[in-house]
């Protein structure tokens, strides 16, 4: 499989496909937990400036990608604030890197995650929490036994969601970490460099097959999950 | 172990005033909707927390707000049965069995989850999932739940209420053997008379946020004065032990000496049996009735009579098996010239005791005893 798609593939459309999976299964995988906690706090706290922390948590999906990948680069480049920060304490450096990448797509599926999560835990009937609490259960307890699982199908609806936007993100990361081959150049930026060379089209177009199969099938994922979380919670 | 219960909570103009203690037993929280059951019953859970209140079981304190004590529900060892059963979906009937097993401290699992589960009847069902349930099934597992977390005290939230009359029939004995066998007090909050003609031990009997009235169950009940009963549903319990099963269909009970003749009980004699006698299947004589149809006459002394503002009156009589309400019309009243203490027969029609007014097990406080015919 690998071998016919190399094959098909040339080695620069390969490395982006290749990047584009790394940065999108890290973006994903690294904003989960941040994802499962927005979308609780959002959906069953309140607290002052709820709204507000809506409101940023939307905010990328809204704003042009520029704006938001511009953000990025004043606040975690090598001279921003944070990304000054990370270097020093961690060593990190986002800007220009392909870990940069994996921040921007992760910023901008970050609402499509914390929506699909917290529409599941809006479902989870807090009167299934109290009887597992009058059970004996502490709360951290009945998080890990009640809630999540409950909340399991969301969270997996979510996260492919989450998959899918960031595979396609394009704006906010190239205006961000460039368009660097093998570096940050993932598959809605080579898409966009072949189609600025003449005789680049028919690399455009692989890729554009590529990109396409993989946003249906996340969808198609995504909703035959989010049906089985309505007839889980309604409980047969 | 006894609980007590003192509480005060306001919230959208309903104002809660309570304090009642519950002995061993089964107290039962009676009173129309809205008199605030529930919310009494989320606050002993530790669902609620009232504005002011001291729960205590002994020595143990639940809740004090005078010095902000204030246990969690998970640290309170209960065994909730909620009125939706509340089963968790996503795990099946054994693992919802043994949820609050699993979060007891393992001295504390006293209860032998074969013999529970054999006791309700749902060995069969193990493996399924709640959502493929009857209702019956769903309130067995809910009670087998609570009951294998290990409690210190039981609380059910009208766990039949959701249930018809024949699956009610299938719940309510294991509720009574509840109340025979397991030593901790057990909160039941019900609106329904014959469920706490059958079941209660003590009773507390609520209206718009207050106790009415409190106390052992035969007494309570026999009170004309208990208004959350109405009028209509008065009736009296009484403690019986079956005597024999005569030739012609019918068992004869007896209670304090006297005998009571009551459609075929499937009980063997010696077994001690408790009766509901509704005030209006009550009939009242001066004198010893002779030649009637009806076949249980029980001489007494006029108690009390209550009148309000209807045509009605209820009248209770001490007999030697136990205190009697009749449900008259003043006009009777007045036309016969009854008054307290006043020697008198009660009349009670045999079918009158319908099979759904009898509960087996002795489980009464401040009843008398069935004695010896």
């Amino acid at each position: 499989m690998t071998d016919a798609l190399t094959h098909w593939l040339g080695p620069a459309e390969w490395q982006a496909v290749r990047l584009s999976l790394q940065v999108s299964l890290w973006a994903t995988l690294a904003s989960l937990p941040f994802g499962i906690l927005t979308a609780y706090a959002l959906a069953r706290w309140s607290f002052p400036g709820k709204q507000i922390l809506n409101g940023i948590v939307h905010l990328p999906l809204i704003l042009p990608p520029v704006v938001t990948g511009y953000l990025l680069l004043v606040t975690f480049g090598r001279r921003g604030p944070v990304g000054q920060f990370l270097e020093d304490s961690f060593g990190l450096v986002l800007s220009f890197r392909w870990t940069g990448a994996a921040l921007a797509a992760a910023i901008m599926a970050f609402p499509l995650m914390v929506r699909a999560i917290r529409l599941a835990i809006e479902a989870v009937d807090p009167k299934l929490e109290a009887a597992a609490s009058t059970l004996g259960a502490a709360p951290p307890r009945v998080f890990a036994t009640v809630t999540l699982p409950l909340i399991l199908p969301g969270i997996v609806a979510g996260t492919i969601l989450a998959f899918a936007k960031a595979m396609g993100e394009f704006g906010a990361t190239i205006t961000f970490v460039s368009n660097i081959p093998g570096q940050t150049q993932t598959m809605p930026s080579a898409i966009y460099a072949f189609l600025q060379v003449p005789g680049g089209e028919d690399a455009a177009t692989r890729l554009v097959i590529i990109a396409v199969t993989i946003a249906m099938a996340a969808l198609l994922l995504s909703e035959v999950i989010s049906r089985r979380v309505a007839r889980m919670v309604a409980g047969s | 172990m006894t609980l007590h219960v003192s509480l005060q909570h306001r919230f959208d103009g309903f104002d809660l005033d309570i304090r009642f203690d519950a002995p061993p037993g089964l107290t039962v929280l009676f009173g129309p909707s809205g008199a605030g059951k529930t919310t009494l019953i989320n606050a002993v859970a530790g669902l609620l927390r009232p504005d002011r209140g001291r729960i205590t079981a002994d020595d143990w304190v639940l809740l004090d707000t005078d010095s902000g004590q204030n246990l969690p529900p998970h640290r309170r060892r209960l065994g909730y049965i909620f009125q939706e059963g509340r089963l968790f979906p996503h795990l099946t009937v054994r693992q919802n069995l043994l949820y609050g097993r699993w979060c007891a401290p393992r001295a504390a699992r006293r209860e032998d989850p074969a013999r529970v589960i054999e006791m309700l009847g749902i060995g069969h069902l193990l493996d399924r999932r709640p959502g493929a349930l009857s209702g019956g099934e769903r309130s067995r597992v809910a009670i087998g739940r609570a009951l294998l977390a290990a409690p210190k005290l039981i609380l059910a939230d009208e766990p039949l209420a959701a249930l018809d009359e024949a699956r009610k029939a299938e719940i309510l004995p294991y509720f009574e053997r509840l109340r025979d066998e397991v030593a901790i007090p057990i909160l039941f909050v019900s609106h329904s008379a014959a469920e706490v003609a059958r079941l209660a031990t003590t009773v507390v009997a609520l209206e718009a946020g207050r106790v009415t009235r409190a106390g052992p169950a035969a007494e309570v009940l026999a009170d004309p004065a208990v208004t959350p009963l109405g009028a209509r549903a008065a009736g009296a319990v009484l403690g019986a032990v079956v005597l024999r099963h005569a030739e012609d269909g019918l068992t004869e009970l007896g209670a304090g000496g006297l005998t009571l003749v009551v459609p075929r009980l499937d009980a063997a004699p010696g077994t001690a049996m408790r009766l509901r006698i509704a005030a209006h299947d009550v009939i009242l004589s001066r004198e010893a009735p002779v030649g009637l149809s009806a076949l249980n006459i029980l001489p007494g002394t006029i108690q009390d009579i209550r009148s309000g503002d209807g045509p009605g009156a209820l009248v209770s009589l001490d007999t030697a098996a136990g205190r009697v309400l009749a449900r008259i019309t003043r006009r009777s009243a007045q036309a016969m010239g009854l008054e307290p203490g006043q020697v008198c027969h009660a009349v009670v029609k045999s079918v009158a005791v319908a099979p759904d007014d009898v509960g087996g097990g002795p489980g009464m406080s401040g009843l008398r005893g069935p004695g010896s015919a």
